[in-house]
């Protein structure tokens, strides 16, 4: 693969060609968890929509596909949180502050932010799930006045695996959104809720009739709360789940994240549930 | 102020119940106040009532001896506290402790279930009630023991 960077990034003269990037800042989220600044070595960083993915590419290592989680509004850098799952994402994990990385992106369709407006929004982040919602996050909260009620649940396995967590207190200061955190298990000292995310959807308070519902985390919670949701009365073609495959060209040529009729990196990452409902709980799909 | 019948048919749990039940529900029934750190019931005890909670988050809770207690799930406003009391030897397998300031109302478990054996109708009704609830706390257990946002 060759490394391209005689071009300004913004270009993106061959989706296949890698951007050379530098690693900005890493910042450590969990013991496995690690959220990555980079920015171009050369020009500005492409534009992207809440709910994209990039190519992240560790010389020597391998490539992945993963979500952006930082502010779509913020054109310094792109915001990576990684965790360490397999050699590419340990190998990111690793990188400091100088690293140079190849980027290909961003791709995929996103979270539907602007045709929400004048809905109510319940998002569901299970896990590392939140990443991927974060930045559809940031842009409601910059266009609060543009949304109806919002909501935010998040589930986490314990107290001490929570992602994010000094942003979750920052948004919990949030007079005008509502934010229920809970976790699969925790100690008699832990004050919040303790049960599946799914279960928080009956104590919301929304108007399903009028609610855009935001799902990311494993795929296996997301089943739970698309049921939760639907017995709440929110209808399937409001819902919207990212979904994750094995990505590898990220263009829709390859196969590899091949999702029944549709391709995960070109006509997701972002799905709306009513087009994937047939093939959603089909566990060779 | 608010009878407690009145309390019962504004409650979730008994949404839609026919007055006449709510009538003998209410029979029952009366208030109690937990204070935080308060325990509804311990393992161990007679499952002698149950609890509808009006305010506040209850915490389930399991020790094992020598350990901090495990908080496997909590409960809050609308929602039942207890199933025990259903099903010999009406005896709880697990500690409830009170989060936070909870008013709950109690009902008196061998009262309703005289009730209930001398009216199938309002046994059936109260099954129709409690089995969605049983069905959810099974599903949200199965999901939990999947450890879905370990690593794969």
């Amino acid at each position: 693969m060759v490394l391209e960077s005689a071009f300004p990034a913004a270009a993106l003269p061959d989706p296949f060609f890698p951007q050379a990037y530098r690693v900005g800042s890493s910042r450590r989220e969990l013991p496995d968890t690690v959220t990555l600044e980079i920015v171009p070595l050369v020009g500005r960083r492409p534009a992207f929509s809440p709910g994209q993915f990039n190519m992240l590419y560790v010389f020597g290592v391998g490539e992945i596909a993963v979500s952006l989680s930082g502010d779509s509004a913020d054109a310094a850098h792109f915001v990576h949180t990684v965790r360490d799952v397999g050699a590419v994402s340990k190998a990111i994990t690793k990188l400091e502050s100088g690293a140079t990385i190849g980027l290909r992106g961003p791709f995929g369709v996103g979270w539907p932010v602007e045709a929400a407006q004048g809905s109510d929004v319940v998002i569901v982040a299970g896990g590392l799930g939140l990443a991927p919602l974060r930045p559809a996050i940031y842009h409601i909260l910059a266009n609060r006045a543009h949304y109806g009620q919002v909501t935010i649940l998040f589930g986490s396995r314990n107290p001490h695996d929570m992602l994010y967590r000094h942003e979750l207190e920052q948004w919990r200061q949030h007079l005008d959104i509502s934010i229920e955190i809970t976790v699969d298990h925790a100690d008699a000292g832990w004050r919040g809720n303790v049960g599946v995310v799914p279960a928080l959807i009956p104590r919301a308070t929304f108007d399903p009739h009028s609610t855009v519902a935001l799902i990311c985390g494993p795929e296996v919670m997301m089943r739970y709360t698309v049921r939760a949701l639907h017995e709440a009365g929110v209808m399937p073609e409001r819902i919207y789940l990212s979904m994750e495959r094995n990505m590898k060209c990220a263009i829709g040529l390859c196969g590899h994240c091949q999702f029944g009729p549709a391709f995960i990196c070109k006509d997701g990452p972002v799905m709306q549930f009513d087009k994937i409902a047939g093939i959603f709980a089909i566990r060779e799909v | 102020m608010k009878g407690l019948e009145h309390i019962l048919q504004e409650h979730t749990f008994f949404a839609g119940l026919a007055p006449e039940y709510s009538a003998l529900v209410a029979g029952c029934a009366r208030n109690h106040r937990f204070n935080a750190g308060d325990y509804l019931f311990r393992e161990g005890e007679s499952a002698n009532e149950f609890f509808l909670i009006r305010h506040g988050k209850v915490a389930l809770e399991i020790v094992a001896p020598g350990q901090t207690p495990i908080v496997f799930a909590t409960l809050g406003e609308g929602e039942i506290v207890g199933a025990a009391w259903l099903v010999p030897p009406y005896c709880w397998t697990y500690d409830a402790r009170a989060v936070e300031l909870v008013r709950a109302i109690g009902i008196d478990a061998a009262c309703l279930r005289g009730k209930c054996e001398a009216d199938h109708h309002l046994g059936y009704e109260m099954m129709k009630r409690f089995l969605p609830v049983f069905v959810k706390q099974l599903q949200a257990t199965q999901l939990q023991i999947l450890d879905v946002y370990g690593k794969r």
